[in-house]
């Protein structure tokens, strides 16, 4: 039966083919828009770690206190190197990591080749298994590296390509701002967005290639390989210098926690509110403890990672869909009650409402997958063109992948179907004897 | 011609009449509020940044091995570099003007600091945005001077990039002078920033500065102060100004004259960028978003348009024979075109009755949640006007078709 419907729809969608073309070019541009907007905002505001998103935790520290004109009532957007310090020696977290960003030059072998500048990060040894940062070669670092101020680095695979020309190169001896470290791992590709461990520098995105370097957080202090990041000071420090950083209250360290279930959660609040009294009790802090403790959605919600125009520009999108839904409702209706007669003629015949209903929801399906087809190319333009005019760190994120492309057909075809449902119902209804009376 | 027969035909067609209605509204709702947002953004993007834009690119390098800056011997090496470079670039020939500078406006990046009338104040009065540069500075980014005085070769200093001491001089924007003096008597007068003791004496008010870091609209936009400081770190951005019509030749020329002056530095291809480029960039996202949301607007009133005009056409087939009973009883063409375009416009209005209340609700919706302005009135009074033009266009093609009926129709069998 469902062949003959097929036929039956093919026939009468060719009888009017205008109408048919309108009804298809309205779902193809509205479930094109629909799918373009959301690929990006699917793009922009996907969990970066989705298998351990809800273990990694940001803790905030109000060290600057009530008085603090720029924030009301929420601790600073980073921690300074006091707290930064103490939560690291504390270390009450299972892994844990202070990070700050570096923009070192390498130095490449050979004569006549020039410095490469490359963005990075200080981190501590812990950051590499708590993001599971995959790894080509090598690994990350030890804690007793970390103590020992190792001059170990962990590079990306492009470093790799410009430096050693790619391949294992643990082992091998690297220059950095003039100084020799030993190459401990050479990093798959990994550059997840939004990029949840710093947020604060890169607002969220950075296109390229991810981060090229990693050294650990206490050499890179001893080196004084300075924070290339943002830093806010709400009072000017009183010495100068990368040293004159560390010593004042001024944010710019990122840090990360992995805990464990609710309890580990529940008492790693308690520490930073301990902690947070202490120094209270201890006079740095003239205020009560005022924390937070972000696991990773929290905290790129809190960050407003995602931008609003995004997820407005879905809605206007979705305003269309919902348009063009009205608009095929509206046509298949007038397309169907014009075959009232047939319609009258196939009940007189003895068919049954439900035949009826099978027969034009076909219809519908079949011009929802026409609809459907329609909107594969135009998303595929649309996902193209979002190139164009969106910057790279947000276009790069919109991808088509074979999810997006099938979530395209069946929400045309659905849609299409539902659209379908009150002319239907209205098709249905159709008085035969009414009809066969009249024609 | 009386409403009447209009509404009794309307009665036979509720369905329609209600899809297209709501199709109409929906439109009118989205449509508006996205211009809304259009237009928010195209004045955003086209406001002047305060700089002459045309012939003005920026140098960013960095060099390698440099002295630490943090001690008095690395710190005057560093600047010494640096005072080679600017005579280096002073000297090209297709070059006009030149100076250090610390960032530009729309360069997303940039240093921010508090600013206070009385010394030692833990809560600063207003944030504003630091320039640092030298004698050149104002007229190299072609600033407008409008009460005070510029900086002189005696004012400037170097120092440290990371040195936080604060400068004796600055000039500073009309924007803040208006806001710390609300008199108008800025120049002469002393302010203290980042909560420091040490006092800073305006010596200039230009007209507008933006704002480095953040090219969104917010108090920190024009609040801007500048320092006649060169700073002196391991990387260093000149600002300059080619010969009018020169650009492309200035920009060409200093990546090869300043390797030339002295190799041992790193300049890559996004080192040297035209302001129009920096300009681009930082509002890539609010021009992209506007070209977004145009074409889906495009799309929306087109489809509301083949709509109409479906559904009418759809109507005028089934009429036919009334439309000939009509003819034949003395209506005249031009009554039945009016008929249909009276029919859409009854239609249409209902429609942006109900739009008007969906578009101003989406409005305050999108206020509450998304922290948008407030719509004035006027772009949804244009809104209406456009869905109502819009639905006379769409309905004349089937109006002139139904105006063609001959009356010899009626005489037909049905």
């Amino acid at each position: 039966m469902f062949g003959y419907y097929l036929e039956l729809a093919l026939r009468s969608l060719k009888r009017s083919p205008g109408l048919t073309v309108l009804m298809v070019l309205a779902i193809g541009f509205g479930v094109a828009a629909s799918m373009t907007t959301y690929a990006v905002f699917r793009g922009v505001s996907g969990d970066p770690i989705p298998w351990k998103s809800s273990k990694l935790f940001v803790p905030r520290i109000d060290m600057w206190g009530p008085s603090d004109s720029g924030h009301v009532g929420e601790p600073p957007d980073a921690l300074d190197y006091t707290d930064a310090m103490a939560l690291m020696r504390d270390h009450r977290a299972k892994l844990q990591s202070a990070i700050y960003l570096i923009a070192p030059s390498v130095i490449p072998t050979g004569a006549g080749r020039s410095p490469i500048p490359v963005d990075g990060y200080a981190v501590y040894g812990e950051f590499f298994p708590m993001l599971d940062v995959p790894f080509l070669y090598g690994s990350g670092w030890s804690a007793d590296e970390d103590a020992h101020q190792a001059a170990v680095a962990v590079i990306g695979d492009k470093l790799n390509q410009q430096v050693f020309g790619g391949g294992n190169s643990v082992g091998k001896t690297i220059d950095i701002e003039g100084k020799d470290y030993r190459v401990i791992g050479v990093l798959a590709d990994w550059n997840p967005q939004p990029i949840f461990y710093d947020v604060l520098d890169t607002g969220g995105y950075g296109g390229g290639d991810g981060p090229g370097i990693f050294v650990p957080f206490q050499r890179a202090l001893a080196v004084n390989m300075a924070n290339s990041g943002v830093n806010l000071c709400r009072a000017e420090p009183t010495e100068s210098g990368f040293v004159g950083l560390q010593h004042s209250n001024c944010i710019w360290i990122a840090f990360m926690a992995e805990l464990d279930g609710a309890g580990a959660v529940q008492s790693y609040r308690q520490y930073l509110d301990d902690y947070a009294r202490e120094q209270q009790a201890a006079g740095r802090f003239s205020w009560s403890p005022n924390n937070r403790l972000f696991d990773v959605p929290a905290y790129l919600e809190h960050e407003h990672v995602v931008p609003s125009d995004t997820k407005v520009s879905l809605l206007v999108a979705l305003g269309l869909l919902i348009v063009c839904l009205v608009n095929t409702v509206g046509l298949l209706l007038a397309k169907f009650l014009r075959r009232s007669g047939e319609i009258g003629v196939r009940r007189a015949l003895g068919a049954s409402r439900r035949a009826i209903y099978a027969q034009f929801l076909t219809e519908a399906g079949m011009i929802g997958a026409g609809g459907g087809v329609l909107g594969l190319v135009l998303t595929g333009v649309g996902v193209l063109g979002v190139g164009v005019v969106l910057p790279a760190r947000l276009a790069d994120l919109a991808r088509i992948d074979p999810s997006l492309l099938m979530l395209t057909v069946l929400v045309a075809v659905v849609a299409t179907m539902l659209a379908g449902l009150y002319p239907t119902f209205r098709a249905s209804r159709v008085q035969p004897a009414w009809q066969l009376k009249t024609n | 011609m009386t409403l009447h027969p209009i509404l009794a035909a309307l009665r036979k067609h509720k369905a329609g009449v209600v899809l297209i209605a709501l199709q109409i509204a929906l439109t009118l709702a989205i449509v508006c509020n996205a211009i809304f947002i259009i237009q928010q953004r195209v004045d955003m993007v086209r406001r002047p940044t305060g700089l002459n834009e045309d012939n003005l690119f920026l140098v960013t390098q960095q060099w390698v091995d440099a002295p630490d800056g943090d001690n008095p011997a690395g710190l005057e090496k560093l600047d010494s570099m640096q005072q080679a470079d600017l005579a280096t670039l002073r000297n090209l020939p297709d070059v006009a003007s030149v100076s250090p500078i610390r960032s530009l406006p729309l360069l997303l990046s940039g240093s921010v600091g508090g600013v206070a009338l009385k010394p030692l104040q833990q809560k600063a009065m207003v944030d504003a945005n630091f320039f640092y540069g030298d004698e050149h500075m104002l007229s190299t980014l072609g600033l407008r001077l409008v009460a005070g005085r510029d900086f002189t070769a005696a004012d400037v200093k170097h120092k440290g990039f990371r040195d936080d001491s604060e400068p004796v001089l600055t000039i500073i924007t009309k924007s803040l002078a208006d806001r710390l003096f609300p008199h108008g008597d800025a120049v002469g007068k002393v302010i203290y920033f980042d909560s420091s003791s040490t006092p800073t004496t305006v010596v200039g008010v230009v007209a507008r500065l933006q704002s480095p870091v953040d090219p969104g609209e917010n108090a920190l936009a024009w609040n801007s102060v500048m320092f006649p400081v060169r700073q002196d770190a391991n990387f260093a951005r000149y600002v300059l100004r080619a010969k009018p019509g020169r650009l492309v030749q200035a920009m060409n020329a200093v990546t090869p004259a300043l390797y030339a002056a002295n190799p041992m530095r790193v300049l890559d291809d996004r080192s040297v960028r035209s302001f129009a480029d920096i300009r681009a960039r930082a509002y890539r996202a609010d021009v992209g978003m506007a070209i977004l949301m145009s074409v889906i607007c495009l799309i929306l009133l087109a489809v509301t348009a083949a709509g109409i005009v479906g559904l009418t056409s759809f109507w005028v087939g089934q009429r036919r024979r009334q439309i000939g009973v009509r003819r034949a009883l003395g209506a005249r063409k031009v009554d039945i075109l009016h008929y249909f375009q009276l029919e859409n416009l009854l239609i249409a209005g209902i429609g942006a009755v109900i739009g008007i209340l969906l578009a101003v609700g989406l409005n305050l919706w999108l206020i509450t949640r998304f922290e948008m302005d407030r719509m004035p009135v006027i772009y949804v009074a244009v809104g209406v006007l456009a869905v109502l033009a819009l639905g006379q266009a769409a309905v004349f093609v089937p109006a002139r078709r139904a105006s063609n009926v001959p009356p010899v129709v009626a005489t037909h069998a049905a």
